[in-house]
């Protein structure tokens, strides 16, 4: 294998019997202490993945048949936009009325024999499900991918208890297989191709058969046969959930495998931890979004299997069903008017999946278990984390602002505008004392570009700063004009500036006789004198 | 009529080009073109890079000087940039309610539909696709992501380009992809914009078309670097130059770059 060859500086050379068979690529991410918030900036872990060559091929073209998928089933509907737009409208009641919603919901789960938990952060919400396990006197739980326990770390906190919690989501298992981090919120192992599944489920998944090649259908099968001894033995499962409605206390899993379908009907006891946002006022609003959720995330027209429940059913599935209302700093971006939009994700993905940042950079690199464009704006409003010595800070800017996101969002979520709106918000919580390169920058040209007279003083003075050298190569920038040399060249400056040319082709300010106008004539000469 | 122009800040210092053939187009079209003077910039860098306090005084400024249109002093204001034109409309008042000028936010409002991208002038305003123009080239159109998404200028520069006379349009693939300048972010996270360029210059040079245009000057300067240090022999050319070409007066002013001796020295 390559890896053996290689020595990386400051990294011993692994015995050939210890390198995993990963297909060449190893993660290197740490698993963070807080899932929201890994450390590093966004340009930083940009940096370390861009050189993954391996990992942008996978996800270039993973996103590539997703999207393509996705515009096709989008294609077929002819009221895709009305169906957005309800959707919308929706998540703007749900944000307008959450508290009675949260109480109605409560009241009729419990209703319904659920037992419903409220927990303020990530930490609570762990601690209670620790709880209802160890009163179980079991150390072995399945689970139902979900991004509420990737946000609160749940198996790492498990761990720590004593208690393995087996992801049984063929994406989310091979992510847990590997101690890797998930790469993007639907396909969490988006940045892994088949070579990769293949040697991951070699080195650690102990059942795994040695011949086995790495044909999708193999890999299957072998995952398949692992988690079908997890399922039959398992007496508790966690799950997150698509959506609570709060007219019937109902929460529902949508999902292509099947394999949510086993967590939530064998075990006898159900935990299901939901983020308080993830509400609907009635039953007929799940209707929306089965149509919008799944051709959104997998461009399939419907989730291969619909799971619904309501409290506990005497002699069917889960005698026990616990529900943890999670807060964990959404009642926060509820107080920002223009950014809790935000909170009307379905997490389909979709944002990511055409998103050219994410697509080069892939998940990893936004620090986050909530990555791409909806992770840019959600994560420092999950966190606070604006004030720009807080790394999360950079997220907003991760962005180059091209609006492909918004377009395809199926509760039309105004991402650009919630970017430029939280850049603002940490442009004025800034800490630092001293102005950085940017506050110097921005608060140098405002005054310029502020005054047209000043302007006009700085557009003539252009032609004196041509940074030609005397070779007539452009001499060494700065930083930071250095950070775009380094990959581009930069445009000559005009050697007659737009004010000369005006003056040499309009003398005297006046437009060409052509025109005619004799009023107008009188008007351009008092602009242009 | 009487239009006047807004130049933008990008084309005043570093693409005269762009505004000069805008001029030339309405001119040759029998119109009246003047240069408001105090115009500077829309504010569009400061807002987007979160300095909203700082884009409120561009914007007032913006407003200050282009408010005459509403006294029908001139008929339109003309922009050869979708971005600005886009900005006029979407985030000039964000800026406003950001900053809670109230009074701000009502004359962004009523200056904005008097802005018009150059494309949506010719098409929506005169009337025309064919404006004359000749140009024996083959060309690749990038719609630039704030003409496309935030001033929707839709399949105007499309149209336009196929009614030139001697020009043949090649698609660009992927040609909806944002090319990754989006101003201060190709500074901020210049490894990624450096990533997103590199496969817009790609595709760009895949085409094999002789030019590559769009109607924003921003982007033009960011995959024109890029070609430019690849030494592609791909020319880039704004919408307006190439509209404003004619078998008499071929647009000369396309715009060169220089190679940087500057490697990476931070
Ligand atoms: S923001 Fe919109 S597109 Fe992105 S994951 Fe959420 S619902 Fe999907």
């Amino acid at each position: 294998m390559t890896q053996t060859s290689q020595t990386f500086l400051g990294m011993p050379a692994a015995s050939p019997e210890e390198q995993p068979h990963t297909g060449g690529w190893r993660t290197n991410v740490e698993v963070p202490q807080d899932t929201l918030r890994w450390g590093h900036t966004f340009p930083e872990g940009a940096h370390k993945t861009l050189a993954n060559t391996q990992m942008r091929r996978n996800l270039g073209h993973a996103t590539r048949t997703i999207r393509n998928k996705r515009q096709l089933r989008v294609d077929e509907m002819p009221d895709w936009e009305d169906l957005r737009e309800a959707a919308e409208a929706v998540k703007f009641e749900v944000a307008s009325r959450l508290p009675e919603l949260l109480e109605q919901f409560e009241a009729n789960v419990t209703a319904h024999g659920g037992i419903v938990h409220w927990a303020r952060d990530a930490a609570e919400a762990n601690r209670i499900v620790a709880d209802i396990i160890k009163s179980k006197g079991i150390d072995d739980v399945v689970k139902v991918k979900s991004m509420a326990t990737q946000e609160t770390n749940l198996n790492e906190y498990l761990a720590d208890e004593g208690i393995t919690a087996h992801e049984t989501d063929l994406a989310e298992m091979i992510v847990q297989l590997a101690d890797d981090m998930p790469s993007h919120i639907v396909v969490p192992a988006i940045h892994r191709n088949r070579s990769e599944v293949r040697g991951i489920f070699l080195d650690r998944m102990g059942d795994a058969p040695e011949d086995l090649s790495d044909k999708p259908e193999e890999l299957a099968g072998a995952a398949r046969a692992h988690l079908r001894r997890k399922f039959l033995h398992a007496s508790v499962a966690i799950s997150g959930t698509n959506m609570g409605i709060a007219e019937t206390g109902t929460v529902s899993i949508f999902e292509s495998e099947g394999n949510g379908r086993m967590c939530l009907t064998l075990p006898d006891t159900l935990i299901t931890l939901m983020g308080i946002e993830k509400l609907v006022p009635r039953y007929q609003d799940a209707e929306i979004f089965a149509q919008l959720l799944p051709r959104s995330a997998t461009g399939e027209r419907m989730n291969p299997y619909t799971s619904m429940w309501t409290g506990v059913t005497p002699g069917d599935g889960p005698q026990e069903f616990h529900l943890i209302l999670m807060d964990n700093g959404r009642t926060k971006v509820l107080t920002d008017p223009i950014g809790r939009q935000a909170l009307a994700c379905i997490r389909c993905g979709s944002c990511m999946n055409i998103c050219p940042v994410y697509q080069h950079t892939g998940g990893h690199a936004y620090g986050s278990v909530y990555p791409g464009p909806i992770g840019s704006i959600l994560t420092p409003q999950l966190t606070q984390g604006l004030a720009d010595d807080d790394p999360v800070h950079t997220l907003p800017f991760a962005s180059s602002l091209c609006g492909a996101c918004a377009e395809v969002c199926p509760v039309k979520i105004d991402i650009p505008t919630i970017l430029i709106h939280l850049r603002a918000r940490s442009v004025d919580v800034k800490r630092r004392l001293v102005p950085d390169m940017w506050d110097v920058a921005m608060n140098a040209a405002t005054p310029v570009m502020s005054n047209g007279k000043a302007w006009l003083a700085a557009t003539e003075g252009v032609k004196a700063t041509r940074l030609i050298g005397r070779d007539g190569r452009i001499g060494a920038l700065p930083f930071p004009a250095s950070l775009w040399t380094r990959s581009r060249d930069l445009p000559v400056a005009p050697k007659e500036s737009l004010r000369q040319w005006w003056k040499r082709t309009h003398p005297e300010g006046i437009t060409p006789a052509r025109s005619g106008l004799g009023a107008a004539q009188s008007t351009a000469t008092k602009e242009n004198r | 009529m009487r239009i006047a122009l807004f130049a933008t800040c990008l084309a005043d210092t570093m693409f005269p080009q762009a505004a000069q053939a805008t001029v030339t187009i309405l001119e040759r079209l029998g119109h009246e073109v003047v240069f408001p003077q105090g115009q500077a910039c829309c504010g569009q860098m400061h807002a987007n890079t979160g300095y909203f306090k700082q884009a409120a005084a561009i914007v007032e400024n913006h407003v200050k000087t282009f408010e005459p249109v509403l006294d029908g002093e001139w008929d339109a204001v003309v922009v050869p940039s979708g971005s600005c034109a886009g900005a006029a409309r979407h985030e000039q008042r964000l800026v406003a309610e950001h900053v809670g000028d109230s009074a701000l936010v009502k004359r962004v409002d009523a200056l904005s539909p008097y802005t018009y991208d150059i494309s949506e002038f010719l098409i929506d305003v005169l009337g025309l696709e064919d404006v004359g123009a000749y140009f024996p080239h083959t060309v690749t159109y990038h719609p630039t992501c704030h003409s496309m998404r935030v001033a929707r200028v839709g399949d105007r520069p499309y149209r336009l380009l196929r009614a030139v006379e001697g020009l043949t349009l090649i698609d660009l693939p992927d040609e909806n992809v944002c090319c990754g300048f989006g101003g201060t972010f190709s500074i901020k996270n210049s490894d990624t914009s450096t990533a997103m360029v590199a496969d817009k210059a790609a595709n760009v040079m895949s085409t094999g078309a002789e030019v590559l245009c769009t109607g924003d000057y921003s982007c033009l300067m960011n995959i024109g670097g890029a070609l430019s240090r690849v030494n592609s022999g791909v020319r880039v050319m704004h919408l307006a130059e190439i509209l404003a070409s004619t078998k008499e007066a071929p647009f000369e002013g396309h715009v060169s770059f220089q190679p940087s001796n500057d490697q990476v020295r931070l």
